[in-house]
This record gives structure tokens, C-alpha cells and sequence, in this order.
């Protein structure tokens, strides 16, 4: 299974494995990683599953969609590199990405 | 729906035709007798239309899942103030205010943009440690063993301080923002706050002259990090109309005041009327962090938002027409047992506690949402450390509102 790994804001690196197909985000949640609140469930509405997309990997998870952006355009710690977590899905090609949380999720 | 005084709602809610519930009838707010009549619309009828009603036809939206779709339909369901705004009253069409959550992208996003650093992760850290000071002298100087009104010693008194800071507001005068929070929400009504839109009107000029008096001062000196120094140096707010200024001061006085002082007064009420919550929380004062977001669900201090459609839209099965007003009950979605486990229990130590619509989701989603959750929670950590109890010792008074689902006298007594 592809792996991914999410960095935490003082540090802290957990790996972890993820179906193809699975969310990034849900990959947080359902492994308890502390720093993505993910308040709407995965819909793209609320800017909370917020991440950083390591290196070379921003260009492999896509273009943020216009909802993306315009809620990430919200996001206080956006950068350009800012992706919406619930909007990358695993995939064979995504195997060894990296992630790093934001300070906090507002 | 005038239902009869003493009327037993569980029946009448069960009993009436579908096409004479009228879930927009502020007495039913009031007397807090709301829960069955969108019981029963989320299992029949979960969009449906009111024909008539003391704010004309409307739409109601009450499962969480079409919400959800409703508040990502920005381009069909308009929040503009053009066409009626984000509330079911309508504004007199010469009265209307202009405020960025009665915007549609771009413009919308861009005043917003002005304002969000407010409530950045630094900002907020600083703000941390004023807000815990002021809750701890607020406690302090508490009666005990006598009863007073929360409301007014604790839940207005908070917001309205926290308000001061962020407007950077002289201090002695912050009660005038909880007056003109008040009045910009109330219904008119005779012998109520306001009685007339004239009224309204005329506190909205006395609100405007404080605050234009600030914006002068500001305007000229080095930007700040306080709301009104913010609009007044903020490239998409500095040339705003000073209607538009009077909309978005509104905005963020109610935004800020109204919410998190219900869910502060919410809170108590609901440990009073769960004690077995009560005892779990003071055994583990650790479950403040998920009791927080259960607070704001379970009060849901705002019961709705409004959309204007500018299209037909399908919505649940249902054919909204353009300029139809669609009513997105965030009150009845936060109670919808397919999206929320047991969602009529108030649990302290839910898995998934922000999953709420109370906050509203999509674009518009509540700029202040982190700081209302931060306040509330050094409230419940300084509460727990100083009073084992707080009793509830009469009926709480609620607002005669479909909009603003507050509380206004919740008689407590603290053990001396």
C-alpha cells in the first residue's frame, strides 16, 4: 500500500499506510494524527485538513479545484504550497508523500 | 402557525398538515418547543415549502447532508443583500445593509480577506492570555450563595470585552455593543428594544458616529492590528460607503457578541439539565476540548442562514425557483440522526464533536470560529478550577427570534 508521510507542526513524522483511493485527510483521522481537524467530513467546505506538500511531490497531488482555492485563500497559514488534505486521494504514483501540518487549523 | 397557548407541541407537530408547519414562527423559539415540528419535516418532507408565513414563502432545508449541499451552492444560492441577505426577514428594500457574509465571491472574499488576520494563530496566542485574565476577574467578583442572572454577569459581560479588544473600543463604553448587537437582530415588536425600523435606524446612526469617530482617528495613523484599522487600511474595505462600513460593523458585532454569548449561557443550562455530563466533566476537566464544540451544537446559537436562489435548483428532490428563499436550518441539521450519533443527548465526549453545522460550512463559514471555541474554553477550565457546581435555580427567558436562538436570564446561584 502507498505510504505517506505527515509531519507535525513541533516535528513529530508519522508514517503511515493508506489505501489507494483513500484521502489523505481521511488517512489522518483515522489514524488519530494530531493537526488536522477535518470539520466538514471531506466536502471542501471549511479549510481545516490543511496541509503542506513537501518538494517535487505539489505538482504529482494535483490543482487545488475553485472551492479549494477559495478556501484556502481563507486560510490564515496558507502558503504556496498549501493543499486541502480531503482533495488528494492515494494512489500507487503517490507512494512516499510528504505532508507537513500547519501551526493550526483556522 | 399561532398555536394555542398550552398546546401540547409533540401532538400538534405530529398532528398538522405538512403544509401549515411553519418552523419560522419566533414563539417557537421562545418557548422552546421547536424540536418536533423539524423532527418531523426531516423524516416527511426534509426540504420543504412554507406558502405563508410572518416572513412571506420560504423554503426549509433540515437534514445536515442537503445543508451541507446548500452552503456549497454558492453560485445558485445567493447570500447577497440585494436580494434579501442571509436572515428570513426581509429588510425594507431602502434599508438594506451591505456586509461581506451578504456577499457572493469575489467581493465577499475579499473584504473577508481584510478581517481574517484577526484571528491568525499568533493573533489568537495573544489573545489567550488576555481573555484568560478577564474571565478569572469576571469569576472572581461573583456573588455566592445568592442568585443572579449568567447572562448578564457572565456570558455579556465576556464577549462584550473580548468584542472592545478586537474593535480596540474604549472600554467603559462595551455595553454599547451588546445594545446595538441586540438591536440589529430584534424583531420589532411594541414595547420590545425596537419598535419600528425607524428605531432601528436610529440606533444604526448612533453606532455609526461612535464607530466613524474611530475610523478617523485610525485612518491616518500606522496600521494596527484592530478590526477598525484593519477596514480602514484594508485595500477592498478603505473606499466602503458608510452604509457599508455601518453592514460589516454590524457583522462583526453580532458575529462576535450574540454566538458565543449564548453558547457560554447554553453551556451551563445544559450541565444543569445532564448531570451525569456534569460529574464526568469534573472528574476530567481534559473533556472541556470536546465538550466545546458540543456546546456550540447542542445550543446552535444561530438556528439558520438564508439563501436567495438565482437559478432553478434541485435540492433533496425538490425544484427551488429562481428567487425562491431557501432557509438552511442549521438548528434541525444539527439534530438530524442520520449525520449525529443520538444527536438529541448532549454527550461531552463525542468522537467527532466539530462535525456541526453550527459554524456553517463553504465560503461563508464563521471567520471567528477558533476564538469562539478558545473563549469558551478558558471559561470551562477557570469555572472548573474555582466552582464545583453552578445551579441553575429558575426557567431561563429565551429570545423571541428564528435567527439569533438565545438565552436572556438564566437565574443561577453559585454554593457559598
Amino acid at each position: 500500500m502507498p505510504q505517506v508521510t505527515y509531519i507535525e507542526h513541533d516535528g513529530t513524522e508519522h508514517r503511515i499506510e493508506l489505501e489507494a483511493g483513500q484521502s489523505v485527510m481521511q488517512g489522518a483521522v483515522n489514524n488519530n494524527i494530531p493537526g488536522i481537524d477535518a470539520d466538514c467530513g471531506g466536502e471542501c467546505a471549511c479549510a481545516t485538513c490543511h496541509v503542506y506538500v513537501e518538494g517535487d511531490w505539489l505538482p504529482r497531488t494535483g490543482t487545488p479545484g475553485e472551492q479549494e482555492a477559495s478556501m484556502l485563500s481563507f486560510a490564515a497559514t496558507a502558503q504556496p504550497n498549501s493543499r486541502l488534505s480531503c482533495q488528494i486521494r492515494m494512489s500507487e504514483e503517490l507512494d512516499g508523500l510528504v505532508v507537513r501540518l500547519p501551526e493550526a487549523q483556522h | 402557525m399561532n398555536a394555542p397557548a398550552n398546546v401540547d407541541h409533540e401532538t400538534l407537530a405530529a398532528s398538522l398538515p405538512l403544509d401549515r408547519i411553519d418552523v419560522s414562527d419566533p414563539a417557537l423559539y421562545r418557548d422552546d418547543v421547536w424540536m418536533p415540528y423539524f423532527r418531523r419535516l426531516r423524516r416527511e418532507d426534509p426540504v420543504h415549502y412554507c406558502a405563508s408565513s410572518m416572513f412571506g414563502p420560504y423554503w426549509s432545508v433540515t437534514k445536515y447532508k442537503d445543508i451541507m449541499q446548500a452552503e456549497l451552492a454558492h453560485k445558485v444560492l445567493s447570500s447577497d443583500s440585494s436580494l434579501g441577505g442571509i436572515t428570513i426577514r426581509d429588510r425594507p428594500k431602502d434599508l438594506r445593509l451591505p456586509m461581506f457574509i451578504a456577499m457572493d465571491p469575489p467581493r465577499h472574499d475579499e473584504q473577508r480577506k481584510v478581517v481574517q488576520p484577526i484571528v491568525a494563530p499568533a493573533n489568537l496566542a495573544k489573545l489567550e492570555h488576555i481573555i484568560r485574565e478577564r474571565v478569572c476577574r469576571i469569576l472572581d467578583g461573583l456573588p455566592r450563595g445568592e442568585t443572579f442572572n449568567w447572562v448578564d454577569h457572565v456570558s455579556i459581560e465576556l464577549t462584550v470585552q473580548m468584542l472592545a479588544t478586537l474593535f480596540d473600543f474604549p472600554f467603559e463604553d462595551r455595553r454599547k455593543l451588546s445594545f446595538w448587537s441586540d438591536c440589529a437582530t430584534a424583531l420589532p415588536e411594541a414595547g420590545g428594544l425596537i419598535d419600528s425600523e425607524e428605531k432601528r435606524e436610529e440606533v444604526f446612526a448612533e453606532c455609526l458616529a461612535y464607530f466613524t469617530n474611530l475610523w478617523n482617528e485610525r485612518v491616518n495613523a500606522e496600521p494596527r492590528p484592530d478590526l477598525i484599522s484593519m477596514l480602514a487600511h484594508g485595500e477592498a474595505t478603505r473606499n466602503m460607503t458608510p452604509r457599508e462600513f455601518l453592514g460589516n460593523l454590524i457583522l462583526l458585532i453580532v458575529g462576535g457578541n450574540d454566538t458565543t454569548r449564548n453558547s457560554i449561557s447554553g453551556g451551563v443550562l445544559f450541565l444543569n439539565q445532564n448531570p451525569e455530563e456534569y460529574r464526568k466533566l469534573r472528574e476530567n476537566p481534559a473533556l472541556i476540548e470536546s465538550m466545546v464544540p458540543e456546546i456550540i451544537r447542542y445550543q446552535t446559537p444561530l438556528a439558520h442562514m438564508r439563501r436567495t436562489a438565482i437559478e432553478d435548483y434541485e435540492l433533496g428532490g425538490k425544484r427551488i425557483r429562481a428567487g425562491d428563499k431557501v432557509i438552511m436550518w442549521y438548528i434541525s441539521g444539527n439534530r438530524d440522526e442520520e449525520a449525529i450519533e443520538e444527536p438529541d443527548r448532549f454527550i461531552i465526549d463525542r468522537k467527532r464533536p466539530r462535525q456541526h453545522l453550527s459554524f456553517g460550512f463553504g465560503v461563508h463559514r464563521c471567520v471567528g470560529n477558533r476564538l469562539a471555541e478558545m473563549q469558551l474554553k478558558i471559561l470551562w477550565e477557570e469555572i472548573l478550577k474555582r466552582f464545583p457546581v453552578i445551579e441553575v435555580v429558575g426557567e431561563p427567558k429565551r429570545v423571541y427570534s428564528a435567527f439569533v436562538h438565545g438565552i436572556t436570564e438564566l437565574p443561577v446561584r453559585i454554593p457559598a
